[in-house]
């Protein structure tokens, strides 16, 4: 299958890759996993008290495309408020990354991912 | 050879319907139904009769293949039951599970970065032995979930379908990495 430059990009120079310590209250762990081909995902938001995106991380196992669809939303969401980062959809991932249709569980998988941190922090307050 | 076509996989195979499959023994009664279906046993019997018989082999077969793998079993099980499992476009959000895989990947991706030898072989044998255990614990689970009249016990039976879908995944990249090693 042929990736689109942008996955290549991506995949060749994932954005921020790492990990926070989910342990800080300013941090928000966002898990969620893929059955279908079992792809796992972690995306870690900094959001400073006025409920801005500060910084993000993520680490994935998972094919090009899922780690495309992670890197590419740590650059989206730094600078968002979280409700702003909230209305990332799967979408608009898989428009700008141009995923072929039975990658689109990819660009699903990075929406939930935004989804499950932001439950993670109001979780923690 | 007609008015069978409503048999679901287990009916077809003379089973009860539970997941507790004895693959032996289903490998003859696939071999049997095979021979009772083959389409040259219909060559005298006219191209409508024929066809019949090719559909009913490649439903045989169909049946077969789900039969003998325990997670496609599952999944027909749940199927049947009206339980779609949505692998596609449902993402499983169970963080305990999933901080535990991430966790066996990044093991696995220090067990492949380690210099071959014994100590690399004793942690792939230990990891394939964590992994096995999982596996089964879960297996174990889906033989009461999945014949359940309970709704509730049902969605389990999915969630754990749908985790054991990460544990074959584990084990495919555990095969991986032996290739690689070897």
């Amino acid at each position: 299958m042929a990736y689109s430059e942008k996955v290549i990009d991506h995949y060749e120079n994932p954005r921020n890759v790492g990990s926070f310590d989910k342990n800080d209250p300013s941090i928000a762990t966002g898990m969620v996993g893929a059955p279908a081909c079992g792809d796992v995902m972690k995306l870690q938001l900094k959001i400073d008290d006025n409920g801005i995106i500060e910084d993000a991380k993520f680490k994935t196992y998972g094919c090009g495309s899922a780690i495309a669809s992670s890197s590419l939303v740590t650059e989206w969401v730094k600078g968002k408020t979280i409700e702003q980062a909230g209305e990332i959809t799967n979408t608009t991932i898989s428009e700008e990354l141009a995923l072929p249709p039975v990658k689109i569980h990819c660009s699903i998988l990075a929406e939930d991912a935004i989804k499950a941190a932001i439950d993670d922090y109001k979780s923690k307050r | 050879m007609n008015g069978v076509k409503s048999l679901n996989y287990f009916e077809l195979f003379n089973l009860s319907f539970a997941f507790d499959v004895n693959v032996e023994a289903i490998s003859g009664t696939y071999r049997d139904l095979q021979r009772a279906v083959h389409p040259d046993k219909f060559a005298h019997e006219g191209e409508r009769q024929q066809l019949l018989a090719v559909q009913k082999s490649a439903e045989v077969n169909d049946a077969f293949q789900t039969l003998k793998n325990p997670l496609l079993r599952a999944q027909y099980m749940l199927a049947e039951q009206g339980v779609d499992i949505q692998l596609e476009q449902k993402t499983l959000q169970d963080p305990m599970f999933l901080m535990q895989q991430m966790e066996f990947r990044e093991q696995l991706e220090d067990i492949g970065q380690m210099e071959e030898g014994d100590e690399q072989d004793q942690l792939i044998a230990s990891f394939e032995n964590s992994i096995k255990r999982l596996t089964a614990d879960f297996y174990c689970q889906l033989g009461t979930l999945l014949v359940s009249s309970c709704k509730v016990s049902l969605e389990n039976a999915a969630i754990v379908v749908r985790k054991l879908k990460f544990m074959n995944k584990l084990s495919d990249e555990l095969e991986r990495l032996e290739e690689t090693i070897l």
